[in-house]
């Protein structure tokens, strides 16, 4: 099987203090550490499984900048056979159908029998893998959290649904999935792997390569403002013993979904 | 003296004259023997290169110290006398069986030396041996086979139980000096029925006994004992040998070898290849121990030598807290495989072999908290944490890495601390140190260096740790400065982790950092920045661990403590492993201890060499075992058993996981702990002028 694993680059929350800009439309990012999107790197785990089972290849690909090759040499690192870098001028400030629409274009020019994305990069949308799935006319299921290979054209795909249960449904390839945290236990890659994988050529994609004309990814949304909200009343203390405080907190649990 | 009863080598076994026969039994039996060694020996030949043999004096003392001397077997008192026992004897005794076995085939035969008196001397001596032998065989037989000690249980993941193999042997250790009783009893009886002088047979002594017992037997009777007697111990004396290399007795072969070629520098970590410079290790295509030929020859001969004592695991912190790790199994495991990948007939197993998942498991592995517990029993010296970490790199090198541990690596990548904080953010313990600390910030230099380490950089209660130590310097009238910004972890646990590559690069980065400083010297509280710093790294300036400067400047006079306030206070000693086991500085904290007026102390059962790890630091704080207990709630419960209810450590992890084990188990306001850095401070003798800030050079 032929998989294309779409990755981005972020900065890393676990590594970082995030910080608004003075103008509010970006975060901090003079100090900043950045560190392949972590349900990306989930759906190149899966995508190497797969490959690992069945046989085939597996691709990743970004939308960025120079600097995010460096996830791409990651994610070979981890296995993926091939990187392919989508970067230009044009690209720059683009929005989640923009990032969509050079996706599509990319894989236009290949064969591939599943696109995996990851559910959910830093900007919190989750879209691109929806978008790319409509622009290509193929079936997409979203919050994949397993995969099995029924035969040669179908999957079975497992979805996380509202308060933590799955849901089982069949899908025809190609299609396209976004892949949630936890599908698996993603394998290590540390420098000396990168190191291993340096001297690999990356194939670097332009607008111009893709036939992209800067209208098709000018952004139609455009972000105005990031403010830190401000705190809220604070605590709310629960009274009582402790089997009436235990009761109270349970149920406040259940009402907020974090118990079933 | 002629001995009056035909000699096996005069006498005919149906028909078959005595030279001959004993001939074929010595032939066959050295052949099948030599075969069998050279099948076990297979795999070492194709193993990794191991440097042993420099240092020749320091392995000579080794050998007679842990070897002849049997150093380390009384440390349990009574298999350990045992063992000195039967080891003594099979010395003497190993004489007796050379010239025993050439006795059948040339009559008369004496080596050459015990001719004349030093013969009767040696007969005596050997007879005494011989009952020694026979005496601690049954009682040991007894003891494995009837009293089944603990420590021998094989637990079920493990595979099935050792002790038919164990009294086997004994029995095969009880016939042999039984039939050389027999045989040199019956001709003693003889030669006293002629009247012939046999002074020599000592009153007592299995030859002696044997000797009365047949007093009244005839001398056909006497003949057949004698023959008998010698036929049996040849051929009991042949499959013992060959049946040596088959289990934990060919340690009786490979244990003295092993302790000569015993590891020479204590807390350092082999070289991923002793063939491969560090630099070049970006060459190889593979990292670690993957397949069984991954190790080195010397390793091999560790698993070899194992003799299933149990003693590791039974000082095993992560054993006794079930974990799956038991030191000892890692060695049975690995033999059983090596002896099925190379068996003494047949081809050798397939190639490319995993380890992990055919003879050894992930957690298993990943268990180990490298305290050294198990290096520091180990009779014969197997080195364990070697081992752990080969297997570690390894797995590393496969992408097999928990995932608790993947974010605190990438984070050491990244930021230089297994927590991702911010490097400029390194220094800021020193806000509330009260004195002025130099930060250097990749600036400046210092005659005195503090290498603070991450964790007491970052953590809100071990920066107290920092804050004390740097009071005390000041104390103690140290100039020093630290690293701040420039500081990388040490890498101590990344190394031990088997992240090689990731480790590298924090010590280059430190050690480039800490040479630009010109220090001269290096402080530091944390027992595993010491141990990296002083074995790990090289190229740099002595290293010290704060209790050494505490106890100079109480030397030099330039540090005195006030009395303990509180006399209802029992305080207990815990030696952190990295400043205890690995760097044997067991006296000066406690002379630092002893330096505080009125400190009422306690010592632990497990204490100095045999202390026991609090649950491990570095990235074993973020890795999440599958355990029964913590570690360090078994610890709390020792010093509570000491009746103690303070808890002094050195190390910044022994602190983080005591305090953790306070809580769990339940005693918070019956016992506490604290750094050795914060009693000092506490009690030290000192005017009170507060300055704060850093200082920015």
């Amino acid at each position: 099987m032929d998989i294309l694993v779409c990755v981005t680059r972020v900065p890393d929350t676990a590594e970082n203090e995030i910080e608004v800009s003075k103008d509010g439309t970006d975060i901090e990012r003079g100090a900043l550490v950045y560190s392949i999107n972590e349900a990306d790197n989930y759906a190149v785990e899966e995508a190497i499984q797969i490959k690992e089972r069945v046989g085939g290849s597996v691709t990743v690909v970004t939308v960025g900048t120079e600097e995010s090759e460096e996830v791409l040499r990651r994610e070979m690192a981890m296995g993926a056979d091939k990187g392919i870098l989508l970067t230009d001028d044009a690209f720059a400030g683009t929005d989640g159908r923009g990032i969509a629409t050079i996706l599509k274009a990319e894989v236009e020019k290949g064969k591939y029998d599943l696109i995996l994305t990851g559910a959910l990069a830093d900007a919190g949308a989750g879209e691109v893998g929806g978008m790319l799935a409509a622009m290509l006319d193929r079936p997409y299921a979203s919050l994949v959290n397993s995969i099995e290979i029924v035969d040669e054209s179908t999957l079975k795909v497992g979805r996380e649904v509202e308060g933590g249960n799955t849901e089982m449904n069949r899908i025809k390839l190609p299609c396209v999935l976004s892949i949630q945290t936890g599908i698996n236990e993603p394998r290590y890659v540390g420098i000396r792997g990168i190191r291993q994988v340096a001297s690999v050529q990356i194939p670097v994609h332009g607008a111009g390569d893709l036939g992209l004309k800067a209208e098709a990814i000018a952004p139609r949304v455009q972000r105005q403002d990031y403010f830190v909200p401000t705190f809220g009343a604070g605590a709310e203390m629960l009274e009582g013993s402790n089997e009436e405080i235990i009761e109270k907190l349970v149920e406040m649990l259940k009402a907020k979904g974090g118990l079933k | 003296m002629n001995s009056i009863l035909t000699s096996p080598a005069a006498a005919t076994f149906l028909g078959i004259p005595g030279p001959v026969l004993f001939t074929l039994i010595t032939v066959v039996g050295m052949a099948a023997f030599t075969y069998i060694l050279v099948r076990r020996f297979a795999p070492l030949l194709r193993a990794q290169p191991d440097p042993r043999f420099s240092d020749l004096p320091q392995r000579l003392w080794k050998l007679l110290k842990f070897g002849f001397l049997q150093w380390r077997q009384p440390r349990y008192m009574f298999p350990g006398v045992l063992h000195i026992l039967l080891f003594a004897g099979f010395l003497v005794l190993s004489v007796r069986s050379i010239s025993l076995v050439v006795v059948g085939i040339v009559d008369g035969f004496v080596l050459p030396g015990l001719g004349g008196s030093a013969g009767v001397v040696y007969s005596v001596l050997k007879d005494i041996a011989a009952t020694v032998v026979l005496a601690v065989a049954a009682i040991a037989m007894v003891r494995r086979g009837i009293f089944k000690p603990k420590r021998y249980e094989v637990p079920a993941r493990y595979g099935k139980d050792h002790t038919w193999e164990a009294v086997l042997v004994l029995g095969l250790i009880i016939g042999l000096v039984t039939f050389d009783m027999l045989f040199e009893g019956s001709e003693a009886v003889s030669q006293m029925r002629a009247g012939n002088d046999v002074g020599h047979l000592l009153p007592a002594t299995g030859p002696w006994l044997v000797a009365y017992l047949l007093g009244a037997a005839s001398p056909g009777v006497l003949q057949a004992v004698h023959l008998g007697g010698y036929l049996l111990h040849e051929l009991t004396f042949f499959a013992f040998l060959c049946l040596l290399p088959f289990g934990k007795h060919f340690h009786v072969i490979t244990s003295l070898p092993n302790v000569f070629l015993g590891k020479l520098r204590k807390g350092t970590i082999k070289p991923v290849r002793w063939d491969v410079k560090e630099e070049e290790l970006d060459n190889l295509k593979s990292l670690g121990v993957k397949t069984f030929e991954d190790f080195t020859w010397k390793q091999m001969l560790d698993f070899y030598s194992c003799v299933d004592c149990g003693r590791c695991s039974d000082n095993c912190p992560a054993n006794a807290a079930g974990r799956p790790l038991s030191p000892r199994f890692i060695s049975i495991k690995s033999r059983e495989y090596a002896f099925k990948r190379y068996p003494i007939f047949g081809a050798v197993g397939p190639a490319g072999e995993p380890l992990i998942g055919n003879a050894l498991h992930e957690d298993e592995i990943w268990s180990c908290t490298t305290c050294g517990a198990c290096e520091e029993e180990c009779p014969v010296l197997i080195e364990y944490i070697d081992k752990i970490v080969d297997l570690r790199r390894g797995m590393v090198d496969e992408g097999m890495v928990p995932q608790s541990l993947q974010k605190p690596l990438s984070a050491l990548e990244k930021r230089g601390n297994p927590w991702g904080k911010m490097e400029k953010k390194r220094a800021d313990w020193c806000k509330e140190a009260e004195v002025p600390v130099a930060v250097l910030d990749g600036g400046g230099s210092a005659e005195t260096l503090y290498f603070v380490d991450s964790i007491t950089s970052y953590d809100d209660r071990m920066q107290k740790i920092g804050q004390a130590t740097a009071r005390l310097l000041t104390d103690a009238g140290i100039e020093f400065g630290i690293l701040g910004a420039a500081e990388r972890d040490s890498g101590h646990e990344v190394l031990r982790f088997g992240e090689q590559t990731l480790y590298q690069s924090l010590k280059e980065q430190n050690t480039e950092a800490i040479q630009a400083t010109g220090a001269k010297r290096i402080v530091t509280a944390d027992p595993h920045a010491f141990n990296a710093l002083k074995n790990d790294y090289q190229g740099l300036p002595p290293v010290e661990h704060i209790s050494q400067t505490i106890l100079r400047g109480v030397r030099e006079g330039r540090i005195a403590f006030n009395p303990v306030e509180d006399q209802s206070k029992v305080y207990t000693y815990h030696d952190p492993c990295y400043l205890g086991r690995h760097n044997e500085l067991y006296e000066e904290p406690r002379q630092v201890l002893e330096s505080i007026p009125g400190l009422r102390q306690a010592e632990m059962e497990r204490c100095r060499d045999r202390s026991f790890c609090c649950g491990g630091g570095g990235l074993m704080l973020f890795f999440e075992p599958e355990e029964e207990q913590r570690m360090g709630v078994l610890r709390v419960k020792m010093a509570q058993e000491a009746g103690a209810n303070v808890i002094v450590t050195a190390c910044p992890f022994c602190l983080v996981n005591i305090e953790d084990a306070i809580k769990v188990a339940g005693l918070e306001g019956e016992m506490e702990a604290i750094d050795l850095t914060e009693l000092a401070d506490r009690q030290v003798k000192r005017q009170v002028t507060a300055i704060d800030n850093c200082v920015n050079q």
